[in-house]
């Protein structure tokens, strides 16, 4: 939201050198070139710096496993081939299934969480509700302290019997405070007269909020629901813990299991029946093959997150 | 949870009551009494799914901390099972674990907060000197940046593999180009607290970048014209001008980090080594000790009394920092 006051228009007049600033003052000068340049060369370098492992795993995807083998990763693919991604396809069972738990989680989390956060947030913006601070102190605490991993883990094992569920993948994860704390700001935010004008014309609170308030809400919903749907999409830490079943395991869980275990492709029975398995171009197809929706969402989404970033630092 | 603990509240939310109608004349309509009515129970009923998985998620693992004073037995449960008072502190902090583990938890995450301030703020100081000539250049640096945050660590594992794997590595590639050994990373602790800060870097300061970066936007550029007609160049500029400007969100940022020195990055620590043993006296941290100590020890108690340790530890932390930054800036603290 503070982004947006970039004013394109208004080009300062900030870049005089200093020789000629202390002469004309209204005078636009022109910097010296190569120090721009030299900015450039030096932003252009750490972006570069910043996309190169990725672009080595998906040249290394590209690359037939003998050049791995002889020169090691590169850039750009050496004796270029998609043999990978054809012996991945043709051997999917895992990849696909992996892929439906990683959707299925991903969507029914990111829309319940969106559901019981935003409820939530609105019961905590109506000023007129008596438990408002209890229950806000209540959200507090919960940021604050935290029963950490042994007892959790206790719990839903021990307790809750949901390991080897989508349960133990999805509930965790459902009530972040600071969302709802975000939330809430937001919807306070809105023009009261439209709420109060439909509260005199009957409309109870939860009209009021899912005819009203949801719908005045896209852009809130949109950057708490991304960020969501990210933490679901890349958790492999839930399914570490409570998946053993390899039916249930998210891609993250698939991919940790591939890396972690040296031997990938000896132990994995599907790869046994060939000779010459070409474990490191495969492990990293699957890994593009992996993070590809991300990528593909990423310049899309971007926006939502500055957004998201720019609202995170704006408290109340 | 009753009506009458909010009634006790009431002076905190009277001061709100003259801004909410503004406007509009639906003055008798909804009428504000502090007493608990029909409506609060339509949004408390609202609210109640999300209470209540806060209530199983994280209110009931803080009872279950009392793990830290038992010997666990599953078949007894938490509340049946022996206590033992401080045995298990006894092993974590007499085995000399206690001491390695919150070194490297503490000092790894002060060498994240120093570098990622420093990188962070020098990139979004170079965006800022391009920004207006080439803006769309500079969208494509920050997209760049910011590529790194979206991903898992268990992806950042296999970009990390690509570089320091032992035969098919860049490294080791590279260092044989030029005729030197190739090193074994995965078993050389002594490297890595370079690296972990590296990918830590390089996977997080997009973020700050885009915030800092936000931040000097927001400054009026009055102050940048008025210094350059006065004769102040460009780094002067910077070094009294937007420096001095960004220092109380530099301040507030570094506290709050601060807080937070006590929980480490699972996932940095866990996944990007691989959990390599030979890097655990460089590698090991509270969470991952936390974790190794339950699934592969299956020591419920002394985890349970590690983590205790952390969670204290963490919540005092976090109280002191909030309480230095309400000092400076009370808007900013978190409560």
């Amino acid at each position: 939201m503070v982004v947006q006051t970039a004013t394109p228009g208004a080009r300062p007049p900030v870049r005089g050198t200093r020789r000629n600033a202390t002469g004309v003052p209204r005078r636009q000068a022109v910097r010296p070139h190569w120090s721009r340049m030299l900015i450039h060369l030096l932003l252009a370098l750490c972006a570069v710096a910043f996309v190169a492992p990725l672009l080595m795993v998906l040249s290394a995807s590209f690359s037939s496993e003998n050049a791995i083998n002889r020169h090691g990763y590169s850039f750009l693919p050496r004796q270029f081939t998609t043999f990978a991604y054809r012996y991945v396809i043709g051997d999917s069972s895992q990849l696909v299934q992996a892929y439906g738990v990683s959707i299925v989680v991903t969507v029914v989390g990111t829309l319940v969480s969106l559901l019981v956060m935003s409820m939530l947030a609105y019961t905590l913006s109506r000023r007129e509700f008596a438990l408002r601070r209890s229950i806000g102190f209540y959200l507090l605490f919960a940021m604050l302290f935290s029963g950490g991993l042994v007892p959790s883990y206790i719990l839903i094992t021990q307790y809750l019997h949901l390991q080897d569920t989508l349960f133990a993948l999805i509930l965790p994860y459902l009530v972040s405070p600071w969302f709802v704390v975000i939330l809430r700001t937001y919807f306070m935010s809105l023009p009261n007269d439209i709420m109060d004008a439909a509260r005199i014309d009957g409309a109870g609170e939860f009209r009021t909020f899912f005819r009203i308030v949801l719908p005045l809400s896209g852009p809130a919903m949109a950057t708490v629901g991304l960020f969501t749907a990210l933490t679901y999409w890349n958790d492999w830490w839930l399914g570490l813990l409570y998946i053993d079943n390899d039916k249930l395991a998210p891609v993250q869980l698939l991919l940790y299991r591939i890396i972690s275990n040296i031997d990938f492709a000896a132990s994995n029975q599907t790869a046994n029946h060939l000779v010459g398995v070409p474990v490191q171009t495969v492990r990293m197809a699957i890994a593009v093959l992996a993070i590809g929706p991300i990528i593909i969402a990423f310049g899309f989404v971007q926006r939502f997150f500055v957004r998201g970033i720019t609202i995170g630092g704006l408290k109340d | 949870m009753s009506a009458p603990s909010a009634v006790g509240t009431a002076p905190g939310s009277s001061p709100e009551r003259p801004h909410s109608p503004p406007g509009s004349a639906p003055g008798p309509v909804h009428r504000k009494r502090r007493r608990f009515r029909r409506a609060d129970g339509v949004l408390l009923l609202m609210g109640l799914p999300a209470l209540l998985l806060l209530f199983v998620f994280s209110y009931v693992p803080m009872a279950g901390l009392v793990l830290a004073f038992e010997n666990y037995r599953p078949r007894q449960g938490i509340f049946g099972s022996a206590w033992v008072g401080l045995q298990n502190f006894k092993f974590l902090f007499v085995g000399g674990d206690a001491w390695r583990i919150t070194v490297n938890t503490v000092g790894m995450n002060a060498l994240f907060i120093v570098a990622n301030l420093v990188v962070a703020l020098g990139l979004a100081l170079l965006l800022n000197e391009v920004r207006d000539r080439s803006p769309r250049l500079a969208k494509l640096y920050q997209s760049a940046m910011f590529l790194p945050y979206v991903f898992s660590y268990v992806v950042v594992t296999y970009f990390v593999v690509a570089f320091l794997d032992a035969d098919s590595g860049l490294a080791n590639h590279l260092l044989l180009d030029v005729g030197m050994k190739p090193i074994d990373w995965y078993a050389r602790s002594g490297f890595w607290p370079v690296i972990l800060t590296v990918v830590e870097v390089w996977k997080t300061v997009g973020f700050w970048v885009i915030a800092y970066l936000a931040a000097i936007i927001a400054i009026n550029p009055e102050y940048y014209e008025a210094a350059s007609m006065d004769g102040a160049g460009k780094w002067q500029q910077t070094r009294r001008i937007t420096l001095p400007l960004l220092s109380p969100l530099i301040t507030i940022n570094l506290l709050l980090s601060v807080g937070h020195v006590f929980h480490a990055d699972f996932g940095l620590f866990f996944q990007v080594p691989r959990n390599s043993s030979l890097l655990y006296p460089t590698t090991d941290v509270i969470d991952t000790y936390v974790y190794r100590a339950l699934t592969s020890l299956g020591d419920v108690g002394m985890s349970a009394a590690a983590g205790l340790y952390q969670a204290v530890v963490g919540f005092v932390l976090v109280l002191v920092a909030n309480w230095l930054v309400r000092r400076r800036d009370p808007a900013k603290a978190l409560f």
